[in-house]
């Protein structure tokens, strides 16, 4: 599995680092997948029952009324049309590079085996959905894809009466078959939506809308598709006539095409082998769980600041149990917990500054606790030497610290960048452990922890608590989200930064300052 | 503002994005040779039960609670229906088709389609559903002209006339 995932992963890595330069890592599609998909159902929902009020649901006038809706009004008529065609087409796109690029970024096992799992019935729902669609047109393309789904769906010696008798010859098929298939063509992707809500049920502010300027440019591309190639029946159905050949639609029919060069018994096994696959992936092999974040509530004081950053909702705030004046406690749940450690990061007790033989703070993670951190950073920059001393605090899912160590260049590697709490970038500039502090992970938006950066970024802005001290001298700060594969970037980056920390010269060591209580330290902004 | 260059290369992902569309959505694909006629043999009918019904004496009757005094007692099981299709003195199809159901009650069905020439055919279709070893119960005999992709149906109700060409 590793060497398909690497390739998929390096593949990925490009297409990333292609679409930032065009795009910016904020409309990068590649990190908006679910949110275009969720975009693009909504133009066909909304396209659907804009075209629905025009469709006559009787098999005789089915054809003859998408015929009229697509030739009398040009664009609430064909144009509609077309934007619904095309929509559920970049759907299945989005869906399918989504689900290959969380496979490759390895981000489909341990607690996202829920999304995962949830995900293979938004799969068959899409097609549901879509193929049912292309049968309510009933034109010739309708009549091959009826025939053949009924023929396949005989294949099982399940159905009493075989359902392709509907479609035996021009009197065989009534009204009210027809009408049952508008009533799923509905009911299949509403209920799709339903899914959808559980399938992002274990993860906090899923992102379901794009960006506006990508959402933009995406409904823009398909509204040019739909008004320069307008989508067409292939005329009527005839079941007195075997239509040969037709147009097929590759995202939503290939399985059509097995039935033809196979036999509907390999379609069926192709979807049984596909689905069971797709069902086994997240447990072949499990993901190493890592330890789960601990609360220690001598000193949580139930801000809630860790419930309120968790990207995976796996703390929760419960009523206080130990007699402390505070309203609430931070609750792990350890089948959700990921061992992130942005939790850690987010707590405002999580700070270097504390003196005591033991560093605790209100929610760690046994395995790098915040002490391993502290001593980690101070071993690292112990070693540094040179002018322009850099501590690059680093996650272990983007380029790895190792790549860039040197005489000069120390890193520090954390699960997620935002356990680390801004105090530390504070802590080494102001302990004079080194001149310039560089923070990287994973590229711009596209965290493996889903939040990372971006809660990183608030807190270095102020726009997020706990945030960065003002006294923090911000020139001595560098930093930067490249693709995990971008290793030139990063290096080129902090030969910049150590010529701009040469230029600054060497950090003026501060007074040495006395071990103060985080609560105040970071109060005071 | 955004540069020249990024929006080009925003313009050519959007591009690239509708021509796979475009293009996905309408490849040619031959699902059945042009040249060629179908015959599609389909019914659903049940054969004769394997035993005959009995008439039950009123001695039996009176033995039975009064709701469930039903004169005539019959087996559930079914026999086989037994059907073939000569086209042109070509055995194209013949198939003993078992009842349907886990207590074999249900009627059997077919549903098989044939690729031939088009042009004129002679058809004989013929089927057993009673318990006799041999012969026929209902046969139809006919010449047919197909033209090229017709669908050519054969259905069967014993109801009617038997055979039904459509």
């Amino acid at each position: 599995m590793n060497p398909l995932r690497h390739a998929l992963r390096r593949l990925f890595d490009g297409a990333d680092a292609l679409f930032d330069r065009s795009f910016g890592p904020a409309w990068n599609p590649l990190h908006q997948l679910g949110a275009l998909g969720f975009f693009f159902y909504w133009i066909v929902l909304a396209t659907g029952i804009h075209l629905y009020i025009g469709f006559d649901t009787s098999v005789t006038a089915a054809y003859t009324s998408v015929e009229t809706l697509s030739r009398s009004a040009w664009f609430l008529g064909g144009v509609a049309r077309s934007l619904h065609r095309y929509a559920s087409d970049a759907l299945v796109i989005v869906m399918l590079v989504h689900l290959t690029r969380e496979f490759a970024l390895d981000r489909y096992r341990g607690v996202r085996w829920f999304s995962w799992l949830t995900g293979v019935p938004i799969i068959a729902f899409v097609y549901a959905s879509g193929i049912g669609g292309y049968w309510l047109v009933w034109d010739k393309l309708a009549q091959y894809i009826a025939i053949a789904t009924t023929e396949w769906l005989d294949w099982l010696p399940i159905f009493g009466e075989p359902i392709a008798r509907n479609f035996l010859a021009p009197t065989s098929l009534d009204d009210r078959f027809f009408s049952l298939l508008v009533f799923l063509h509905i009911a299949i992707p509403l209920f799709l939506l339903f899914i959808l809500w559980i399938h992002l049920q274990r993860i906090s502010k899923p992102r379901i809308n794009p960006p506006i300027g990508l959402a933009a440019g995406s409904g823009a591309a398909l509204l040019a598709l739909a008004i320069a190639f307008p989508a067409a029946s292939q005329g009527r159905a005839d079941l007195a006539v075997v239509p040969a050949t037709i147009k097929l639609d590759w995202f939503y029919l290939p399985l059509y095409a097995v039935f033809d060069r196979w036999s509907y018994g390999a379609g069926w096994a192709l979807l049984a082998i596909g689905g069971a696959v797709m069902i086994a992936l997240p447990f072949l092999p499990p993901l190493r769980r890592p330890a789960t974040a601990t609360v220690h509530l001598d000193w949580c004081n139930g801000c809630g600041r860790c419930a309120e950053d968790c990207p995976y909702a796996a703390i929760t705030m419960g009523r206080r149990s130990d007699g402390l004046p505070f309203d609430s406690e931070a609750v792990v749940n350890p089948s959700l917990c990921v061992g992130c450690g942005i939790c850690v990061g987010a707590c405002p007790t999580s700070t270097p500054f504390r003196h005591g033989a033991e560093l605790v703070t209100g929610i760690d993670l046994p395995d790098p606790a915040l002490g391993l951190l502290r001593e980690r950073t101070h071993a690292a920059t112990g070693k540094l030497a040179g002018p322009a001393r850099i501590l690059v605090f680093g996650c272990d899912h983007g380029v790895t610290g190792a790549t860039f160590a040197s005489e000069s260049v120390a890193a520090v590697s954390l699960p997620c960048i935002a356990m680390l709490p801004p105090s530390f970038i504070d802590y080494v500039l102001s302990r004079d452990l080194a001149d310039g502090v560089f923070v990287t992970g994973c590229s711009e938006t596209a965290c493996y922890n889903r939040l990372g950066e971006r809660w990183m970024e608030e807190r270095i802005a102020a726009r997020r608590d706990p945030h960065l001290r003002r006294r923090v001298p911000r020139e001595r700060l560098a930093v930067c989200w490249p693709t995990p594969s971008d290793r030139r970037r990063i290096d080129r980056e902090i030969a910049a930064f150590a010529a701009r920390l040469k230029e600054l010269g060497p950090l003026s060591p501060r007074p040495a300052k006395a071990p103060e209580d985080a609560a105040t330290s970071e109060a005071a902004g | 503002m955004i540069s020249p260059l990024r929006l080009a290369g925003q313009a050519a992902a959007y591009l690239v994005f509708i021509a796979l569309i475009g293009y996905g959505t309408g490849v040619t694909h031959t699902h059945f040779p042009p040249e060629k006629a179908l015959i599609k043999l389909s019914f659903t009918h049940g054969a004769a039960r394997t035993t005959d019904c009995r008439r039950l004496t009123a001695d039996e009757l009176a033995k039975l609670p009064p709701n469930m005094r039903r004169p005539v007692e019959c087996a559930r099981g079914r026999g086989a229906v037994f059907a073939e299709l000569i086209v042109d003195d070509e055995m194209l199809f013949s198939a003993s088709l078992p009842p349907a159901g886990l207590s074999h009650d249900g009627p059997s069905r077919v549903y098989r389609s044939f690729v031939v020439t088009p042009g004129r055919h002679r058809l004989l279709i013929r089927l057993r559903d009673t318990p006799r070893s041999s012969g026929f119960d209902y046969t139809r005999e006919a010449e047919v002209e197909l033209a090229p992709q017709q669908n050519f149906v054969i259905d069967f109700r014993p109801e009617g006339d038997g055979f039904i060409f459509r």
